[in-house]
């Protein structure tokens, strides 16, 4: 089996350039760096926020204050894992405010089942993805993803959908790298013990429909 | 190698982080431990269905409506300088 490549993301020479012009007073070189991530600044604030105005507010929030901090930014990392960061510590300061009986970090030590496998592995239909119609299979991952407790949410997110690299999940998230294999794995597995409810194949031989 | 070593390692297999020597123990199990093949192969499954889902896109119109909101903020910061956001 061949390995699960990240998304590309954008050669760092080019963000650099455009960092630099903004950081020189380019708004029009800022505004291009709005236009490329804030589909991702978006994405991942709904999934930690799991609510839509709330995702609209963190995408203004992060930008703004990339845009205000601009000079403190050391070029050490990617412009993109930086701004990642700033997103993050909005959509959370938001999920708190708006679910303060519940403390919601990052770093705490999440209480999951223990690393055993499960005793029961029902195999998938072929193309699970075909067994359900769009609108179906959307509310399926959302309500499943939904089901995660927000650090394993989190990582899996910046991991497997945004496509960051290990070492940049861990600085966005200023965890250690066994934190960030260790929450990734757990999530990675949870949802496909959750997802399994939906994708095994059927009994009646028809879950290839 | 056992399941539960398997286990350990299934992320940076995935991940295609594993040396030869791992990546190699690990394929020998999968080739005759069924439970472990089919969490592997369901688990990039997952992966895969979550990456290519398209959940939480940013419609066109407010995706406009934020960048104009974000770039008329920032131009009103400069104005009135450095200040906490």
């Amino acid at each position: 089996m061949s390995a699960i490549q990240p998304n590309v993301s954008e050669p760092i020479s080019d963000e650099l350039a455009l960092v630099r012009a903004a950081k020189r007073g380019d708004d029009s070189a800022f505004e291009e760096l709005v236009r490329r991530y804030d589909r991702n600044v978006f994405r991942i604030a709904q999934h930690i926020t799991q609510n839509r105005e709330d995702a609209e507010d963190v995408v203004q929030d992060a930008f703004l204050k990339a845009y205000g901090n601009l000079a403190q930014f050391q070029e050490q990392s990617k412009f993109y894992t930086w701004l990642v960061r700033i997103a993050v510590n909005e959509a959370l300061m938001k999920l708190r405010r708006r679910r303060p009986e519940r403390m919601v970090s990052l770093d705490e030590e999440v209480k999951t089942e223990d690393d055993s496998l499960p005793r029961e592995v029902a195999d998938w239909s072929p193309n699970p993805e075909q067994m359900y119609n769009q609108a179906e299979l959307r509310d399926i991952l959302t309500r499943t993803i939904q089901g995660l407790p927000a650090g394993f949410r989190t990582v899996f997110v910046l991991r497997d959908v945004e496509g960051l690299s290990t070492e940049e999940t861990a600085q966005a998230l200023e965890l250690s790298i066994p934190a960030i294999k260790s929450r990734l794995l757990r999530a990675r597995l949870q949802l496909r013990e959750r997802l399994s409810r939906f994708f095994q194949k059927r009994a009646s031989g028809d879950g290839n429909k | 190698m056992k399941c539960t070593e398997f286990l350990k390692e299934l992320t940076n297999y995935l991940d295609g982080a594993l040396d030869e020597r791992t990546k190699s123990d690990l394929e020998d199990h999968l080739a005759w431990c069924h439970n472990c093949y089919v969490v592997c192969d369901t688990t990039r499954k997952t992966i895969e269905i979550y990456r290519d889902s398209e959940l939480y896109e940013l419609p066109e119109d407010l995706r406009g409506r934020l960048r104009s909101a974000i770039m008329t903020k920032c131009s009103q910061s400069k104005k009135s300088g450095p200040q906490s956001v």
